[in-house]
């Protein structure tokens, strides 16, 4: 059966922790993790409630191949209403959370309401309490998880946990786990802090079997793994350059915004790249890049694990940071870099250390300070508001201050930590923030890359790219080349992008393995340890309807078509090089094509007959 | 003509000395196609998985028969992928 079967409900107002069976109706309609978390979600929390109240509710969500010994199957999500945006938020993490909390008996825990003092949650297997956090309260994750291993004297204890920003407000705190890996976008560590809860620490040492066919389910993931390995992409590329690689590529194609995408070429992309990270440093002879590093049960192994040059102004009289850590990952190295015309490859590394320290996530935080140049830029913003530091683009100082002073509540951080929406409106251009649903958009310039904008456009949780990934196919030809620069064919291509990726997201599985997978790989490993008749068809039905379910949720809250919308700049400024030289982003003619796609009104609400076919009320 | 060579990830060992941020200028003799350009350095076809003529995704079909331009610069990756 895959799922343990048990939900964990965690009500911190009353202190009470409650085993409940899981919902296995709903299980074979919303398979696991994002998509089953999010109809819990639904149905428990008003859809207007205040993201940061009592009411609001925080699910961490396996998936049902999660702990299993499939390839990737390690991942939870984090599933609530999003502070940044006021939409369903939903943030997926790898490391070795997933599988800890899935071995420890639980598909998932609910937490709600609000504890009166800083609390933790200890889970060992079936037992869980909730346990004062006073002595972590006001500190870094990484001084949780010390803490916390040296309080259970457990080093095999897997901690999830936020830092400063979280307990501040910071509206795009995320929740780290396993030192660096991060449920990153939306503010769903916010609403964590919001409760109260400081961290989540769970060993787990019941294992996962519960499996459907075991002898099927080992031949399925066998065959699945000599795919990755066989593949290109998964078995060699993603290994060696991990999603760095990008970098120069999306430079090339003239889709990297610059400048807080005042540009769609950034001149120091080569210092900032994956093939930089592996150039020795003139200081030391050392090179930024360690090694990598896969989460539970990876076989592709696309994470960094990198060091700053000791020299380096950010650390020269810091040697916490001299050891190794994670490193940049694509959207943060554009976030950190190339948004805001920084080319310090050590500054960056250094910011996204503070980010994994003290849980903020790099794309919200890079492209607020972005906004905060373009600001500067315009004479909307002077020193003497931030801090004395000029917010020039280039500025490795300004880059890095911001970040210290986002992760520490203090001074102008308090502004960054809003969000590039919020800080624009705040000192009075709207027109400067690159957000959508108040999310900050991610490393793709839509006019560059066409099918982007219809992305970050119709994205439930806001401006993100990884709930319809249509670069694999616009840039790297997977599953099939398709033309970056025209919108032709587009909203079918991010309609199957979404329901697919949204049938991934629910499995315990990464997204990445799906350039290499197809849903022909996964449906048979899905099949062979559920119950139920898990094809390809039903996949994709049950991707559909968590798309509109989600979608419900934000009509219900308030934010509907009219959100459906991009950055003026990206529809009225074309792109000055490169080959999107003139062009604008062509969502007018891509989104009534796919609402019609969808079955959903020229208004961008699912029609009678759609929810009737999805099973959706 | 000349041309401007990038080379990227692992296709970086196949940059000729001189080159820096993994790109290079080179001399090749008129009507040179991508395949011919990438026999000189030693690449396999099957390896050059990505190939940008002047920003723009060129087809696999081009690589073996569309003559080169003076002034074309070429960017080449292997397999990979991010996101």
């Amino acid at each position: 059966m895959a799922w343990t079967g048990k939900i964990l409900r965690v009500n911190l107002s009353e202190g009470t922790l409650v085993a409940e069976e899981l919902n296995r109706e709903w299980a074979d309609q919303y398979l696991g993790q994002r998509g089953l978390a999010t109809k819990y979600l639904v149905e428990e929390i008003a859809p207007d409630c205040d993201p940061l109240g009592p009411d609001n509710k925080l699910i961490l969500a396996t998936g049902p191949l999660t702990g299993t010994m499939a390839s990737t199957g390690g991942r939870y999500s984090v599933v609530t209403k999003g502070p940044l945006t006021g939409c369903v938020a939903c943030s997926n993490s790898g490391g070795f959370m997933g599988n800890e909390l899935k071995n420890a008996g639980w598909d998932m825990i609910i937490v709600e309401g609000r504890s009166p003092e800083p609390v933790y949650l200890y889970i060992e297997n079936e037992h869980a309490e909730l346990l004062p956090a006073d002595e972590i309260w006001g500190t870094s994750v990484w001084r949780t998880d010390e803490w916390l291993h040296n309080r259970h004297q457990d080093p095999l204890l897997r901690i999830a946990a936020v830092g400063r920003p979280a307990e501040k407000g910071c509206l795009y705190a995320a929740i780290i786990n396993d030192l660096h890996r991060a449920a990153g976008r939306s503010g769903v560590g916010a609403v964590m802090a919001s409760k109260n809860l400081k961290a989540v620490a769970v060993r787990g040492t019941l294992g996962v079997g519960n499996l459907k066919d075991p002898k099927r389910f080992i031949e399925a993931v066998d065959a699945a793994k000599r795919v990755l390995a066989n593949n290109a992409v998964t078995g060699q590329g993603l290994p060696t350059y991990g999603t760095q690689v990008l970098m120069n590529v999306i430079n090339e194609l003239g889709a990297l915004p610059t400048d807080n995408a005042r540009e769609v070429q950034f001149d120091g992309a080569h210092d900032i790249s994956g093939e930089a990270m592996h150039e020795p440093r003139p200081n030391d002879g050392k090179p930024n890049l360690v090694r990598n590093a896969g989460c539970f049960g990876c076989t592709i192994a696309c994470g960094r694990i990198s060091t700053i040059d000791k020299g380096h102004f950010t650390v020269s009289h810091k040697p916490e940071y001299w050891g190794a850590s994670g490193g940049l990952e694509y959207e943060a190295a554009w976030a950190l870099g190339a948004d805001t015309g920084v080319d310090d490859l050590d500054a960056l590394t250094y910011a996204n250390f503070l980010c994994n320290e003290d849980g903020m996530d790099p794309i919200s935080l890079g492209a607020t300070i972005a906004a905060a140049m373009e600001l500067t830029a315009c004479g909307a913003l002077a020193p003497e508001r931030t801090g004395g530091i000029e917010f020039r683009f280039g500025s490795a100082e300004a880059l890095v201050k911001g970040a210290e002073w986002v992760a520490r509540g203090e001074g102008f951080g308090l502004d960054l930590a809003l969000g590039s929406k919020r800080l624009c409106e705040k000192y009075g251009h709207p027109e400067l923030s690159m957000t959508v649903k108040g999310q900050e958009f991610p490393a793709y310039d839509p006019r560059g890359i066409q099918g982007m904008g219809l992305t970050y456009a119709t994205s439930n949780r806001g401006a993100c790219h990884l709930r319809s990934y249509t670069v694999a196919s616009e840039v790297l030809g997977i599953p099939e080349k398709t033309d970056p620069l025209t919108t032709d064919g587009k909203p079918a291509l991010v309609k199957a992008f979404q329901d697919a990726t949204a049938a991934v997201d629910s499995s315990g599985l990464c997204v990445f393995t799906t350039f290499a997978w197809t849903l022909e790989d996964i449906a048979p490993q899905i099949d062979a340890a559920c119950e139920g008749d898990w094809d390809v068809d039903k996949l994709l039905t049950v991707g559909e309807r968590i798309w509109n379910m989600e979608r419900d949720f934000n009509l219900r809250a308030g934010i509907g078509g009219d959100e459906d919308r991009l950055p003026e700049r990206l529809i009225k400024e074309a792109a000055k090089t490169g080959p999107a030289k003139g062009l604008v982003n062509g969502l007018d003619k891509m989104l009534p094509e796919y609402y019609e796609l969808r079955g959903w009104s020229a208004d961008g609400v699912p029609r009678a007959e759609t929810r009737a076919r999805l099973g959706l009320s | 003509m000349k041309i401007k060579l990038k080379l990227f990830a692992t296709l970086g060992r196949h940059l000729p000395p001189g080159a820096r941020r993994n790109a290079i200028t080179i001399e090749a003799a008129d009507g040179s196609t991508l395949f011919d350009l990438l026999d000189r350095y030693g690449i396999d076809h099957e390896e050059a998985f990505m190939v940008v003529r002047n920003g723009v995704f060129m087809p696999p079909a081009q690589r073996p028969i569309e003559p080169l331009r003076d002034g074309d610069t070429l960017a080449i990756w292997p397999p990979v992928a991010g996101g």
